[in-house]
């Protein structure tokens, strides 16, 4: 049994617009040690379903409407918010996308490690100080015993992230989920963070779900992708798998918006853009939520009556569509023009 | 590409001073965000200037707009020096140079309806009548893809795709030569941001347009641009046609910069994880 199994989980906000179904029946599992990416534009659901995991969602408005989401054995959505907090921070941990607004301004960084491992440890004050300058070492931040007394304005953005990820670790949790955690940094910032994140994933053994938008930072730092459209998965499968021979329209679509930073001729031409906007989730689509922008939904068949369950295409790899690249005429020249 | 090119700029400093003390405030340092910058632009060419967070790429799009006054250096256009010039000489040279900036929601005065948003350049510089400019702001939207037909609406009920079209619309009101793009699609998704890469690519063919397209993010640069500048801490560290930039760079911090950005291939990334740690001494991550 995987470690993390996250079945048909539903989160919905109550609006006075109406229920926006952000998270729809989300399934995926994580294993000890491995990478799970999760990647998707603005409002596919890929935050809320990692806030749900960590049972963090702003109730109201929003709820878990139905699903199950089970750690290491126990249904986590079932449990008091005292077991919860229990879990969180100790077992689960999470790093967020903004390491300026994370930290508390008017309190030392020694200040805000120690805390957690108090919390959580039971740790004397002097034991407490000692562990937070290990931590700070183990996150490769240069003079970590004297910088412990340093408020965050003195560190950088990229540092900052470290004292996150130092926190985050200093429970030993058996998963780390990382919401967008190289977003505002640059990139140079980022592939040290990355870089981080990997060693620690390593040394620790845990298991890691990565939120991103960025199909770079999954391509180099994902075992397995989850693609999120519209609050659903619409393809999970290897990363190399995902890159290399991608089934969905949506998955496909956006390999070919992206400017490419390797490759000849690139200024004359024009990018395949997928037209149109992500559907309303108040009222989404009842057949394929990504049927108004597919090119291949005029097919004329299901795509507009039916909605699509999520299959296995071949082993390993899932696809939430009536279109899938190799179900298609014709797929393979189209893969290798790419 | 003509011979003489439509923008020179030559020696472009802007040192920002950092005041210390509570009641006698006192200049105890510079932050030389632009330190000696020089660079051309053709008519019809795209300058790309990438470069990261505080290398003062945004900086020098502002100094060439004249947003920002300069510290030191001259910058010529259409072969005028316009590094002096203030008041209505400064109004008219807007005529010929617009600017599209990052954030589509903090650009778009949020009192104003889209149609009066994309008009304003017009009144300003009274260009035609009432009803002649608003058949042009319906021919400026229909231009970058936004339905005419919402002219009366506010900019807060559209996406951010949409409001930078507005914000495109508005830049090219006044017929420019040269527009500066300062991160226009950073703020967007993106399949969103093909759109409008795409829209300002065809613009650029249609109405012979230069840009002096400025963003953090390599691929997007290169994508749109002839040529590239990379900046680092307020200077050019290399310049040159972006294949040559690219395939071949010269200088430390570029091959660094252009080897920690992760493409979108697991097999291709492991390749490059070894090359961008290879790298890493060129980079002096700050404290």
């Amino acid at each position: 049994m995987a470690l993390l199994e996250v079945d048909d989980l539903r989160t919905h906000f109550f609006t006075r617009e109406g229920v926006v179904h952000a998270v729809d029946g989300v399934s995926f599992s994580v294993e000890t040690g491995k990478t799970l990416g999760i990647v998707g534009e603005s409002g596919s659901g890929k935050s809320v379903t990692a806030l749900s995991i960590m049972g963090l969602i702003p109730r109201p408005p929003a709820r878990i409407v139905s699903g199950s989401v089970v750690f290491d054995g126990r249904d986590l959505t079932k449990l008091s918010e005292k077991s919860l907090e229990d879990i969180r921070g100790s077992q689960i941990a999470m790093i967020f996308q903004d390491p300026m607004t994370s930290l508390n301004p008017t309190l030392t960084i020694g200040t805000q490690i120690t805390e957690t491992i108090r919390r959580h440890h039971g740790l004397s004050r002097d034991q407490a100080r000692n562990r937070a300058a290990e931590l700070l070492e183990e996150v490769h931040i240069p003079n970590a015993r004297q910088r412990l007394d340093d408020y965050p304005h003195r560190y950088s953005g990229g540092m900052r992230q470290r004292v996150m990820i130092a926190i985050a670790i200093s429970c030993n949790p058996r998963l780390l989920i990382a919401d967008e955690p190289t977003t505002a940094l640059d990139v140079t910032v980022q592939a040290g963070i990355l870089d981080l994140l990997d060693e620690l994933r390593t040394e620790h053994q845990m298991a890691m779900i990565l939120i991103t938008h960025d199909m770079g930072v999954v391509a180099e730092a994902a075992d397995d992708v989850a693609v999120m459209y519209a609050g659903q998965i619409v393809e999970h499968a290897s990363s190399e798998d995902i890159f290399n021979r991608p089934e969905h329209p949506y998955t496909e679509a956006l390999l070919g918006a992206l400017p490419h930073l390797e490759s000849e001729n690139v200024r004359n031409e024009r990018l395949t853009a997928i037209p149109g906007r992500p559907p309303d989730l108040v009222n989404p689509p009842s057949a394929c939520r990504f049927a108004a922008r597919c090119v291949y939904a005029n097919l004329g068949d299901s795509c507009t009556t039916v909605p699509p369950e999520l299959r296995e295409i071949r082993p390993g790899h899932l696809v939430r569509s009536a279109h899938p690249a190799s179900e298609r005429a014709g797929h393979r020249e189209e893969v290798g023009a790419r | 590409m003509s011979s003489t090119p439509l923008l020179v700029c030559e020696g472009l400093k802007k040192h920002f001073p950092v005041r210390k003390g509570l009641l006698v405030e006192r200049t105890r340092d510079w932050v030389r965000a632009v330190d000696d910058v020089s660079f051309e632009v053709h008519e019809g060419e795209t300058l790309g200037l990438v470069g990261e967070s505080g290398s003062g790429k945004s900086t020098t799009g502002y100094c060439v707009i004249r947003l920002l006054d300069l510290t030191a250096g001259k910058i010529w256009f259409n072969g005028r020096e316009i590094s002096g010039l203030r008041g209505e000489q400064l109004r008219q040279l807007r005529r010929e140079m617009q600017i599209v900036f990052q954030d589509p929601y903090a650009s778009l005065n949020p009192r104003m309806t889209v149609g009066d948003i994309v008009a304003e350049p017009l009144v300003v510089h009274d260009i035609g009548t009432r009803r002649s400019r608003q058949a042009t702001v319906r021919q400026l939207l229909d231009v970058v893809g936004f339905d005419p037909s919402y002219v009366n609406r506010y900019p807060h009920e559209f996406s951010g795709g949409q409001r930078q079209r507005i914000g495109i619309a508005r830049a090219l009101a006044l017929n420019p030569r040269l527009i500066i793009c300062d991160e226009p699609v950073s703020a967007l998704d993106v399949s969103i941001q093909a759109q409008i890469l795409n829209l300002l690519k065809d613009l650029q063919r249609d109405f012979a347009l230069s840009y002096l397209f400025i963003a953090h993010d390599l691929a997007v640069v290169r994508t749109m641009s002839d040529r590239i500048a990379v900046m680092n801490r307020g200077k050019i560290v290399e310049m040159g046609l972006a294949h040559d930039v690219y395939e071949n760079p010269q200088d430390e911090y570029t091959k660094a910069l252009l080897a920690a950005v992760p493409v979108p291939d697991p097999v291709r990334m492991r390749e490059r994880k070894v090359e961008r740690r290879r790298l890493r001494h060129a980079l002096a991550e700050p404290i």
